[in-house]
């Protein structure tokens, strides 16, 4: 007879799937009211997380991108593939400042921690400022400089995409007229600066439907499990 | 729990409707169309067919990157993407590298690999035509890093084998040997970073998908720095029917994005209504102020 990993046993999975459906009906009770089983559900989900962050975080970066780098050799069966490699020294630099986060957890030795975290910020700030830069600031403005009519064979399509390149334009000039405050939102400025507001609104809109859209189909996701759920009762 | 006063117009009572009643009308509106198999079929809309044709037009061998950057949280949404991603991938015969940005994409990815690769696809072999990577921190200071070195991150694959040993990673050095990049994310970090960090500095064709609340920042970036994107649940129906149209026996198969956007109309309808029922009780409360 094969054998089968306990986890994968018929009897794991049904526990595995009562378990789930039992806490999704925890969660659920919230919406009739606050409950101690939606409190219980809720502070377990916090817990599992942060702990499986934790492990997965350890096993796939600080084994084999960090202690693998200092002792392959002793990594034997944790990390067999960096056995035979040779000792990447530098890496203590890496493993010196993990180890100074950690010093948060002493108040006298806290101030250390600062070290690493100015570093992370440092590098996490010089690193975004260039890449926003490109990507979303230089690129956009390119990305609205279009032209407003584009030979096309169709006339259809060419009406379609001067309509559509005419409301890029005149969406992006409007909105940011009405972020402008030092001059008074009068006469046709003002005009230009309503026509603003309405984009804005317009782009709130898209973003709620969105929402909505996007909670209903978790909420079709977790009905679509309870169903499968009931049927495996009956 | 709101009561209905006795001697109040019809239009008060409706106003002070318990939230539970809409609770539960939207509850039935989801559950009712998935117990009778109530689907739609969406048309694929621009946005998503560009994406589609730029996968359709690589190559047979190309070299796709797949990063799962989210979780179970958002699955409902994000894994039929991944799903149309891969068949549409294995189709053509791309190579898929699958790796992540979230801790708890792996986790999806091996789903992946258990119910549509290995079913699927029994001929592709792992190692040649697709290999799960894994999860590595770092968020984009990661992107950074494979942008430049992709091995010294990615020494092995999940299982922990030296990556060296798998022929499809035969020419990798940095993420710009890859053909196109899909990222499929639901949040921070995900495709918003793929874009800024890899497609932009080093000229990589980004697509991707996005959980609808992500899909209206992406939107700017469409067509100069990606070459399409799913938006949601509609997003992944709408490629689901590019690739019933492209492939004919995807029309028989499962098919989640589409099965589960029937309740997402029904939902929506009562929604609507509810929005129209506000409206309409607000109007009829100030009417009924002013005549008074």
């Amino acid at each position: 007879m094969e054998d089968t990993p306990i986890l994968a046993s018929p009897l794991a999975q049904t526990i595995s799937l009562w378990i789930a459906a039992l806490l999704t009906l925890m969660i659920f009770s919230f919406l009739y009211k606050d409950n101690p089983a939606y409190k219980f559900a809720e502070h377990l989900f916090v817990g599992v997380s942060a702990a499986y962050w934790m492990t997965v975080g350890f096993w796939t970066t600080l084994i084999p991108n960090l202690m693998a780098k200092l002792f392959p050799s002793r990594m034997g069966t944790i990390f067999p593939v960096a056995v035979g490699n040779r000792a990447e020294y530098f890496y203590i630099v890496p493993l010196v400042f993990g180890i100074l986060l950690l010093t948060r957890l002493y108040s006298r030795l806290a101030w250390l921690s600062r070290w690493a975290m100015a570093f992370i910020i440092g590098f996490a700030a010089g690193t975004n400022f260039t890449r926003y830069l490109q990507s979303d600031f230089v690129t956009q403005i390119h990305s609205t400089m279009i032209p407003l009519y584009e030979p096309t064979g169709n006339i259809m399509t060419a009406v379609g995409r001067i309509f559509s390149n005419l409301v890029v334009v005149i969406g992006v000039v409007c909105a940011l007229i009405y972020f402008y405050f030092s001059k008074p939102h009068e006469g046709s400025f003002g005009k230009a600066a309503r026509v603003g507001i309405w984009v804005l609104m317009a782009a709130f809109g898209a973003s709620f439907g969105y929402t909505v859209m996007a909670r209903v189909s978790l909420l079709t996701g977790r009905m679509s499990f309870l169903i499968t759920w009931v049927q495996s009762i009956f | 729990m709101a009561e209905a006063n006795t001697g109040s117009t019809w239009f008060e009572r409706l106003g002070a409707l318990d939230r539970r009643v809409i609770f539960l009308l939207i509850a039935l509106a989801v559950i009712i169309p998935l117990v009778v198999h109530y689907t739609t079929t969406i048309p694929a809309s621009r946005i998503v067919l560009d994406l589609y044709e730029a996968v359709e037009n690589l190559p047979s061998g190309s070299k796709v990157l797949i990063s799962f950057d989210y979780g179970p949280s958002t699955a409902p949404e994000n894994q039929p993407m991944a799903t149309a991603f891969t068949r549409h991938c294995l189709e053509k015969g791309h190579k898929i590298y699958l790796i992540a940005l979230w801790a708890t994409g792996p986790r999806q990815s091996q789903q992946l690999i258990d119910e549509v690769i290995k079913v699927e696809f029994p001929d592709k072999v792992y190692g040649e035509d697709y290999i799960h990577l894994g999860y590595k921190a770092g968020n984009q200071g990661l992107i950074n890093a494979l942008l430049s070195d992709f091995n010294s991150m990615y020494t092995s694959d999940l299982a922990g084998e030296d990556i060296e040993g798998f022929p499809m990673m035969e020419g990798i050095g940095t993420l710009k040997d890859f053909d196109i990049i899909l990222a499929i994310g639901s949040g921070f970090p995900g495709t918003k970073e793929w874009v800024q960090f890899a497609g932009d500095p080093g000229d990589i064709p980004v697509g991707g998908g996005t959980t609808a609340v992500m899909a209206p920042l992406l939107y700017p970036y469409y067509p100069k720095q990606m070459l399409g994107f799913l938006g949601g649940l509609q997003g992944a129906a709408e490629y689901e029917a590019a690739l019933m149209n492209g492939y004919p026996k995807y029309r028989t198969m499962t098919r989640r994005a589409s099965t589960t956007m029937g309740p997402q109309v029904t939902a929506h309808l009562v929604i609507v209504g509810f929005i129209l029922i506000g409206n309409l009780t607000y109007l009829m409360e100030r009417r009924k102020k002013r005549k008074y």
